[in-house]
């Protein structure tokens, strides 16, 4: 009696699993990023230009309080500076990014263009000789620019609504990085008020107006396109760094933790059979 | 059990230190001559895993606490800092973060292998209960740990549960002011929060010697569930359960370091990366996946019990939950431990799991999620065309009455449809419809939400042809999450209160194999050593 009992409840659980209720916002669709696999890096090119989309669009309205202009010029950020020896010439050359093989990591105080990224911003600080308020260009140990004073600032300049932190935004919603895409891209068209449609979006209707459009943001590469999904897709890869700058180390060492503990864990199998060779249990 | 200590100092040194302080004695005594039955399966080995889980807990909590800041307005950010420029701080907080879950799936198995094979029973009353203990320092724990980081997940699983603790008789308000150190979760309660959360682990730590030194008193129960008859059917601690123990421990930090590197979110939720909000509630406020099916429990006791009131009832519910686990000793009438000799009790010791399984399905669902499809259906009737004839009432007596003596008035009149608005205990309205033409409809929809939204659109397309509508709304018997919980609910309860007790008294158990009830090897001792 009991087998069967239970043989019921199997089948009334399998029949949970159907009557799925509608969610609200709809499901973001898989976009393929080159992080996603377990052994997957970042396009450090993808991370550069998304670097770009944001400095440029969305930073005016949205701040990244937790990374600091240097993060970009640390080991695995997208400005990273090796010194790469030519074979051909046989001298040391700068080469923005990790270097496919070789390549020797130049400290991020001495990466000229982690400097020069800082220098172009203009940060509101203490004057230390004279203790008023004043503007000064960005040094690298500066956190990323914020865009308002304060929460009430920002939302009085966007009718009420905060821009988010964007620091963590990928881990900070459901679906990650392929949410951020769907949402970018996601915009209808259409708008009520000062709201605009976007289905991705719980309840359907987002503060933000569609920040991204054709061409708005030039990109040095002529080869990539400037359409709205390549910027969508560009400043998703750089906002997973930002969120998760370690990625690439921590699943490089995964790799070699895995192996070791297989290893390790065979031979205490070994062991332990050769221990109880003898013993009936 | 343990018996004489076999230990023999061998050099000049240990000898005169164990005349003075003889630990290595102890731990000799306790972890290499410590025989050990020789049946024990893998589903024993997950004790060296929890040893495990709480040296690395504490190792990595001490290193996280020399970087963490427990201060409202820079707890999250100084968590950020770990994860960023602390040199491998991501990798000591993830560690510490997996290995809380880490640490509730091994104590769980733990758990219920004590329950399989009956190991709380004679003469291991104790140690059973001082593995509840632990257990329940473990929850406060990781309670105290989750809020630390200061997200939205946080501050409202913490605002939640003291809460909870409001809801009890006369001392409920003080205790939950007490624990928050004020009237709202804030400063002072991560301040303490923090503090209780150092503390604790080194108390789990003290429970758990104790623990071990039970154990070793009253030695392991085994697969068998028959106490150890003679030498022979023992091995010596080391090395055959240490290797033993230690391969199994292996294939646990495997699946350790696949979450720690390849997933280190995968248990968490999304909401923890926002920074509290004291003013924005999130549109769900579950507790980590160990706790959910405590929290299935919580939320099944939507009725109140008498003068029991259903968020008291929950509370009581959830705190029972854990607390029966201290009397099932002697709430399982059973004589024989190992329920691969119960038959019976083994087939509901198995839906029990499921049971557990289903709690913690639940308690991450949204509790009015409708499991089994239904139907919510309303008619709407109406009158389109015709006058409308609309007096006012004022009732003497009682409103009912006059409202029925206006209703009838009308209807003896000859109006085909009439309609009350009461806009006071006294007074009220009632409009009637002369003539034109009846008209209904009947709408459907699988939710009560969804049904009102369709009926809102049938008055929008009738819109103003008719001047009132009768809705008469059909709401059947809904099968949601809650209702799922209650039965698991119920079911979890009698399992230790009806199940255990009578089946232990009228079971006939299975019959325990000779080359069990006797020594495996009859006096022949064959060590590997």
């Amino acid at each position: 009696m009991l087998r069967a009992l239970t043989a019921a409840a199997a089948i009334f659980v399998a029949g949970i699993g159907v009557a799925v209720a509608a969610g609200d916002a709809e499901h973001p669709h898989d976009h393929a990023f080159s992080f996603d696999s377990p052994i997957g890096g970042y396009d450090m090119g993808a991370v550069q230009r998304g670097y770009q989309v944001y400095q440029q669009v969305c930073a005016t309205c949205h701040g990244m309080d937790h990374l600091a202009y240097r993060h970009l010029g640390e080991e695995g950020g997208p400005f990273a500076l090796y010194m790469v020896r030519n074979h051909e010439t046989g001298e040391l050359e700068p080469h923005v990014g990790k270097p496919e093989h070789g390549g020797q990591f130049v400290d991020v105080t001495d990466n000229p263009y982690v400097r020069a990224i800082a220098a172009g911003v203009t940060i509101s600080d203490v004057d230390p000789n004279s203790g008023q308020l004043t503007d000064r260009p960005g040094r690298i140990s500066d956190r990323f620019r914020r865009p308002f004073p304060n929460e009430i600032a920002a939302r009085a300049s966007n009718g009420g609504a905060y821009p988010a932190d964007l620091s963590v935004i990928t881990s900070a919603r459901h679906g990650g990085a392929d949410y951020i895409y769907a949402l970018l891209t996601g915009y209808t068209g259409a708008s009520e008020g000062t709201l605009y449609e976007n289905p991705y979006f719980a309840g359907h209707l987002i503060a933000m107006p569609p920040p991204l459009a054709e061409g708005a943001v030039a990109y040095t590469d002529p080869e990539t396109p400037q359409t709205v999904e390549q910027y969508a897709a560009d400043v998703t890869h750089f906002l997973q760094w930002a969120a998760d700058p370690h990625m690439e180390e921590r699943k490089r060492m995964g790799i070699v933790v895995l192996a070791f503990l297989i290893v390790l864990t065979g031979l205490l199998y070994l062991s332990y059979k050769q221990i109880w060779r003898n013993e009936s249990h | 059990m343990s018996g004489p200590s076999t230990y023999e100092p061998k050099t000049a040194f240990t000898r005169w230190l164990d005349r003075r302080l003889p630990i290595v004695r102890l731990s000799y005594d306790s972890f290499v001559a410590y025989p050990t039955p020789r049946n024990l399966n893998y589903w024993w080995t997950f004790g060296a895993m929890l040893a495990l889980c709480l040296v690395v807990q504490i190792v990595t909590g001490v290193v996280l606490a020399m970087h963490y800041v427990p201060h409202i307005n820079m707890a999250f950010a100084s968590v950020q800092r770990i994860d960023r420029d602390v040199p491998f701080g991501w990798l000591i907080q993830n560690i510490h973060s997996v290995g809380a879950s880490m640490f509730f799936l091994a104590v769980y198995v733990h758990m219920f292998r004590g329950l399989y094979y009956g190991s709380y029973k004679a003469p291991r009353e104790l140690l059973w209960i001082l593995g509840c203990i632990i257990y329940l320092l473990m929850v406060a724990t990781a309670f105290l740990g989750y809020t630390l980081p200061w997200g939205q997940m946080s501050f409202w699983g913490a605002t939640v549960i003291t809460n909870l603790l409001g809801a009890l008789p006369l001392v409920g308000e003080s205790i939950k002011n007490w624990l928050m150190g004020g009237f709202s979760v804030d400063q002072p309660t991560l301040n303490r929060f923090f503090s209780l959360h150092y503390l604790l682990p080194f108390v789990i730590a003290g429970v758990v010697a104790l623990h071990v030194w039970a154990l070793h008193e009253a030695g392991q129960n085994n697969p068998a569930g028959v106490d150890v008859k003679s030498k022979a059917d023992t091995v010596p601690f080391t090395p055959h359960a240490t290797m033993k123990d230690l391969f199994a421990t292996g294939l646990f930090v495997i699946l350790f370091s696949v979450f720690v590197f390849y997933m280190p979110d995968a248990l968490g939720h999304a909401d923890n990366y926002i920074p509290a909000n004291p003013l924005q509630t999130p549109p769900e406020i579950v507790p980590e996946w160990y706790l959910l099916p405590f929290y299935a429990i919580l939320r099944a006791f939507d009725f109140n019990i008498g003068p029991i009131d259903s968020k008291l009832a929950g509370v009581l519910a959830m705190f029972a939950s854990i607390g029966i686990l201290f009397i099932l000793p002697w709430l399982d009438t059973s004589r024989v431990r190992s329920m691969r000799y119960r038959p019976i009790a083994r087939q509901f010791f198995l839906i029990f799991v499921v049971v557990c399984i289903f709690l913690g399905w639940c308690g991450g669902q949204n509790p009015g999620r409708i499991l089994v499809p239904a139907t919510f259906s309303s008619n709407l009737s109406w009158v389109e065309g015709g006058t409308v004839e609309q007096t006012s009432i004022r009732a003497t007596g009682a409103w009912e009455d006059a409202a029925a003596a206006a209703e009838a008035d009308l209807r003896e009149r000859g109006a085909t449809a009439v309609a009350i608005t009461r806009t006071s205990p006294t007074e009220g309205t009632v409009r009637g419809v002369f003539g034109g033409t009846e008209l209904t409809r009947q709408v459907r929809a699988p939710t009560q939400d969804e049904l009102e939204v369709a009926i809102g659109e049938v008055k929008t397309e009738v819109g103003d042809a008719a001047p009132f509508f009768n809705v008469e709304r059909h709401i059947p018997f809904t099968f949601t999450v809650t209702r799922l919980s209650q039965v698991l609910t119920a079911y979890y309860f009698l399992f230790f209160l009806i199940i255990l007790p009578l089946l232990g008294l009228r079971e006939k158990p299975g019959r325990v194999p000779d080359t069990i009830a006797k020594p495996v090897i009859d006096g022949q001792v064959q060590g590997a050593s």
